[in-house]
């Protein structure tokens, strides 16, 4: 599966309604958690595992939902347990149980775990190969924020969701839907290697949908929020006119300037009521970050995920034209010499960035595609040793204490260009091409060869300028096809994150938080359809 | 926890209700366990189990709400959650939307609940998994399926006297097979009530089939074709879905916005009117024995039998409580199912009846691309087949399409039976002027 386009992410799992003040109340004592993480691991050791891990997880989430001049409600939800993940007989066995506040109830849970783990054991065709791991003994993380979105008072969000809903009804909008979703994950992992990681991790994401309707065509258009979520605290709406990319319209790299996006959404949202219709065609396409990570996602972060390359998700999200024997030639052409992508799980203010996975694993960064050749994926400690690594890429992850960790993506980014280029001398050079900002419509094959993307706004570029708004635009691409059409990447002065809260993977579907970074780069010769139709 | 019953739900709902100082409260208490099992490469991978329960109230003043949650049943921590409910409802901002709290109601009588499913345990799914698996590898197949099982309670009471209750099992499984080459893969799903109607191997072999009979598959030109839309291409167990976007799409006041693909030229909505083909007849029905839904919706409705769509025609819209006031008509809420009306043939017989066209497994990865005309994007997987002269002739390589379920629906040629899908019944559809838009190398 993928991200979706407009982030609407769910609540965690058996979530439950508090108020907003409990949601700054401290969790359980570090001493408690080991004490109960001890009681998980010292239980599934005597029942016969060779391995096991005890995630005891404490999930905040509020959201402030707005439409006009209204509020539609404000949730505020924690969700608190404890899961445990066992190897007995070889097999994985994994039991969960909600609001467990004592030594017996998770020993449960780890009998419960050491129970499926024997029962399964015969439906193996070989054991688990776990990767080694050391134990880092007692540690802590926590995402550098600078202002908890906890802390701020309701009022606060409120008149500002309200104050932009203004705004947009004042410059022309009929409808706006506006949220704003708050995400703080207190995580505890203990493991029979010695690992205890106190980790506290706080996501951002603002997030606007613009309506225009003319009643007497029966036409409407939409325009979505230019925002991120993002690995930040309220400070990412802190407004900073340094964090500003103007232009043809306003970006925003790590402070959203909501007020003045939404205004500008509620013009362009008129706008494209009467935009011109593209010409299906071939075009040179100029993307924007805001638009670029969601193709980055589709058709680089998860082909190049392990797991779907080996078939562990071959029932669900699918499979990865990116097979071993390619990777295996150290020649896999999989983009031009511009392309270099990394996966990184430390990276600054990103939503996939921890200091340890959810297996105990130190993250860090590393090369995917070097120079358009595909080096590396994307693994976890079950896996790493297919591809011959003596440790994991630390990129584990459970979407709540009660579903189990397996291999997410990372953040996967394309590295800025190396020589200084801006977007108006990439636009200069383009005869016949269209700039594409914000991400829309998304829809890839099983394998992650033949893609589709919409986008937010699109511009017709005819001889280096930008001539006007266009509308009905989606390009199809296949990946090697479309990475190898990138013939620029504009400098480490345009480069941006996009992301989104919910990445789907997983049976049963568990969703995860990722970013994706990118200067504006430009692809040649890409296939574009018409997308207006009538009923 | 364990399965409460009515009356166990009711004497604790009642218990809570008695504490509220509020204007209105309501109280909703739910429980349950949902296990699974999943498998990939012909082997076990990831396996669970998950419980929990929870109590959570909403108390009313005005047009202000608040809920508090609690998971323990004791009378002093049940008084301390009202309390922190009333506290929380005090500080909230006014919804100018908010509806009073429903009255009693009257529901139907249904039951989705098999004891069978409630009893399933990590022996059960092993052996379910085992019964799939192994035909595969006797065969040099590689499988990789899912299967969960959930069995659980939801009651809801008020201080305007509504009581509700409601318990449900479910069963769902799905299943890839694929050539040990990679050259051909087949998908089969099911999803049922009664665990005790649910055959893996049987479900595997229909899976097994299209894998052989798809490798080695033949590029056509995209374009536009007729094709037999498979049930599980209509409607998807695990993805968004060309008849589910559909029927969610209906809401009344999108339409009456101007939002919607259902809203009127000029202001209104295009309720009456013939949209679709005339054999095209959609409805929910709780009581439904072969899919059966939960008695009422979330705030507290009835699910009632309705027609959304009767012979082409729009017939009903869904209304929140809000708007069906504003707008002075019936709060019909969404439906907990849906039944299409389909014809008496087979699959096989509406293969034998096809002189040209393509046989569609499954379609994935459907987005939507413009609200306006509910155009949606996606592409077929896990067996797509050239049908000419009423005979599957050769397999295809997959195709992207870009269409609308309202131009599909009145592309319409031929109806097969209805199937249980994703809780609803679908039947097999054969559509005229399907249009594919490239070609994808994915198996």
């Amino acid at each position: 599966m993928g991200a979706a386009g407009i982030m609407m992410p769910t609540l965690p799992a058996f979530s439950r309604s508090v108020s907003a003040e409990a949601l700054l109340e401290p969790g359980l004592d570090v001493a408690v958690k080991k004490r109960l993480a001890d009681a998980a691991l010292n239980a599934a050791k005597s029942l016969g595992a060779t391995y096991a891990d005890v995630r005891i997880g404490r999930y905040l989430n509020q959201f402030v939902l707005t439409r006009e001049n209204k509020v539609q409600g404000i949730i505020n939800a924690e969700s608190f347990g404890v899961g445990v993940r066992v190897i007995a007989d070889g097999c994985w066995g994994f039991a969960s149980v909600g609001d467990a506040r004592n030594e017996a109830v998770v020993a449960q849970a780890a009998k419960t775990a050491v129970t499926i783990a024997k029962a399964n054991a015969r439906l193996l065709t070989e054991p688990v190969q776990l990767a080694p791991q050391k134990g880092f003994g007692e540690v802590s993380w926590k995402a550098p924020i600078k202002r908890n979105a906890f802390e701020v008072p309701i009022k606060e969000k409120v008149d500002l969701l309200l104050s932009a809903n203004a705004a947009a009804m004042q410059n022309g909008a009929n409808f706006v839907n506006n949220v704003l979703f708050q995400i703080n994950e207190q995580k505890y992992f203990a493991s029979t290697d010695g690992t205890y990681a106190d980790q506290d991790i706080h996501r951002i994401g603002p997030n606007f949908t613009v309506t225009a309707v003319d009643p007497q065509s029966g036409k409407f258009s939409t325009r979505n929020s230019l925002s991120s979520p993002m690995g930040m605290g309220y400070d990412y709406l802190q407004v900073n006119p340094a964090d500003k990319v103007t232009g043809v319209t306003t970006r925003y790299n790590k402070g959203y300037d909501i007020l003045e996006d939404i205004t500008s959404a509620a013009k362009q949202a008129k706008e494209k009521l009467t935009a011109k219709s593209v010409e299906a065609g071939k075009y040179d396409l100029v993307l924007d970050p805001s638009h670029l990570w969601l193709t980055i996602h589709e058709s680089v972060g998860h082909p190049l995920e392990l797991d779907r390359v080996l078939g562990y998700e071959a029932n669900y999200a699918g499979t990865s034209f990116a097979t071993l024997d390619k990777w295996k030639t150290k020649d896999f052409n999989y983009g031009s010499k511009e392309v270099n992508l990394v996966a990184d799980k430390t990276q600054l203010y990103s939503l996939g960035a921890v200091g340890w996975d959810d297996e105990g694993v130190k993250t860090k960064k590393w090369d995917l595609v070097r120079d358009g050749t595909l080096v590396n994926y994307q693994a976890i400690r079950d896996q790493v040793h297919i591809i011959g690594e003596k440790e994991s890429q630390g990129c584990c992850y459970a979407d709540n204490w009660s579903s189990v960790q397996f291999q997410r993506m990372a953040n996967v980014s394309l590295e800025a260009g190396k020589t200084p280029l801006s977007v108006a001398n990439m636009i200069k050079d383009v005869k016949k091409g269209i700039y594409i900002i914000g991400d829309g419509s998304f829809s890839i094959d099983q394998q992650r060869y033949n893609f589709q993307f919409g986008g937010q706004l699109f511009y017709e570029i005819k001889d280096g300028q930008i001539v006007g708004m266009l509308k009905d635009v989606a390009y199809q691409a296949n990946t090697r096809e479309f990475w190898n059409s990138c013939v620029a990447v504009c400098d480490e002065s345009d480069y941006r994150l996009g992301g989104a809260f919910n990445d789907g993977k997983g049976q049963p579907a568990q969703s995860s938080a990722v970013s994706h970074g990118s200067a504006t780069a430009r692809f040649n010769g890409v296939n574009v359809i018409n997308t207006a139709r009538k009923i | 926890m364990a399965i409460l019953t009515k009356e166990e739900a009711k004497t604790i709902i009642d218990k809570v209700l008695a504490y509220s100082k509020s204007d209105e409260m309501s109280v909703n208490l739910a429980g349950g366990r949902t296990g699974n099992i999943r498998y990939a490469r012909n082997a076990v991978s990831t396996s669970g189990e998950s419980v929990n329960q929870s109590l959570s109230v909403t108390s009313v003043f005005g047009k202000r709400a608040g809920t508090a949650t609690i998971n323990e049943f004791d009378d002093a921590s049940l008084e301390k959650t009202v309390r922190r409910a009333e506290e929380v409802a005090r500080l909230a901002p006014e919804n100018p939307e908010y509806m009073p709290m429903l009255g009693p109601q009257t529901y139907l009588n249904t039951d989705p609940y098999a004891e069978s499913t409630a009893k399933m345990d990590p022996n059960y799914r092993a052996q379910a998994t085992f019964d799939s698996l192994d035909p595969c590898r006797k065969k040099n197949l590689v499988a990789a399926g899912y299967m969960e099982d959930t069995a659980r309670f939801n009651a809801i009471g008020n201080t305007k006297g509504l009581s509700a209750y409601n318990r449900e099992t479910s069963v769902e499984f799905s299943i890839t097979v694929r050539t040990a080459d990679g050259l051909g893969s087949g998908y089969g799903t099911s999803d049922v009530t009664d665990v005790s109607k649910l055959s893996t191997k049987a479900v595997t072999e229909v899976a097994m089939g299209k894998a052989q009979a798809s490798a080695s598959a033949r590029a056509l030109e995209p374009g536009k074709y007729t094709v037999i839309l498979e049930p599980a291409a209509l409607v998807s167990n695990v993805d968004a879905s060309l008849m589910v976007a559909l029927i969610r799409s209906m809401d009344a006041r999108n339409a009456d916005e101007g939002r919607s693909f259902l809203s009127k030229k000029g202001g209104g909505t295009r309720l009456g009117e013939k949209l679709f083909d005339e054999r095209v007849t959609i409805n929910s029905d709780p009581t439904n024995p072969e899919v059966p839904s939960g008695a009422f919706s979330g705030d507290g409705r009835p699910q009632e039998k309705i027609t959304w769509i009767e012979k082409g025609v729009v017939k009903n819209m869904p209304y929140s409580r809000y708007w069906a006031e504003k707008k002075g008509v019936k709060a019909v809420p969404p439906g907990g199912n849906f039944i299409m009306e389909g014809g008496t043939q087979s699959l096989a017989d509406m293969i034998k009846g096809t002189e040209k066209g393509i046989l569609v497994t499954r379609l994935w990865y459907i987005r939507p691309v413009d609200p306006q005309t509910l155009l949606y994007t996606g592409l077929t997987r896990d067996g797509t087949f050239y049908i000419e002269n009423g005979q599957i002739k050769f397999p295809v390589k997959n195709f992207r399409f870009n269409e609308s379920p309202v131009i599909m629906l009145n592309n319409l040629e031929a109806m097969g039976k209805p199937v249980r899908i994703g809780g609803n019944l679908v039947p097999p559809l054969k559509i005229r002027d399907f249009t594919f838009t490239s070609l994808s190398d994915a198996v």
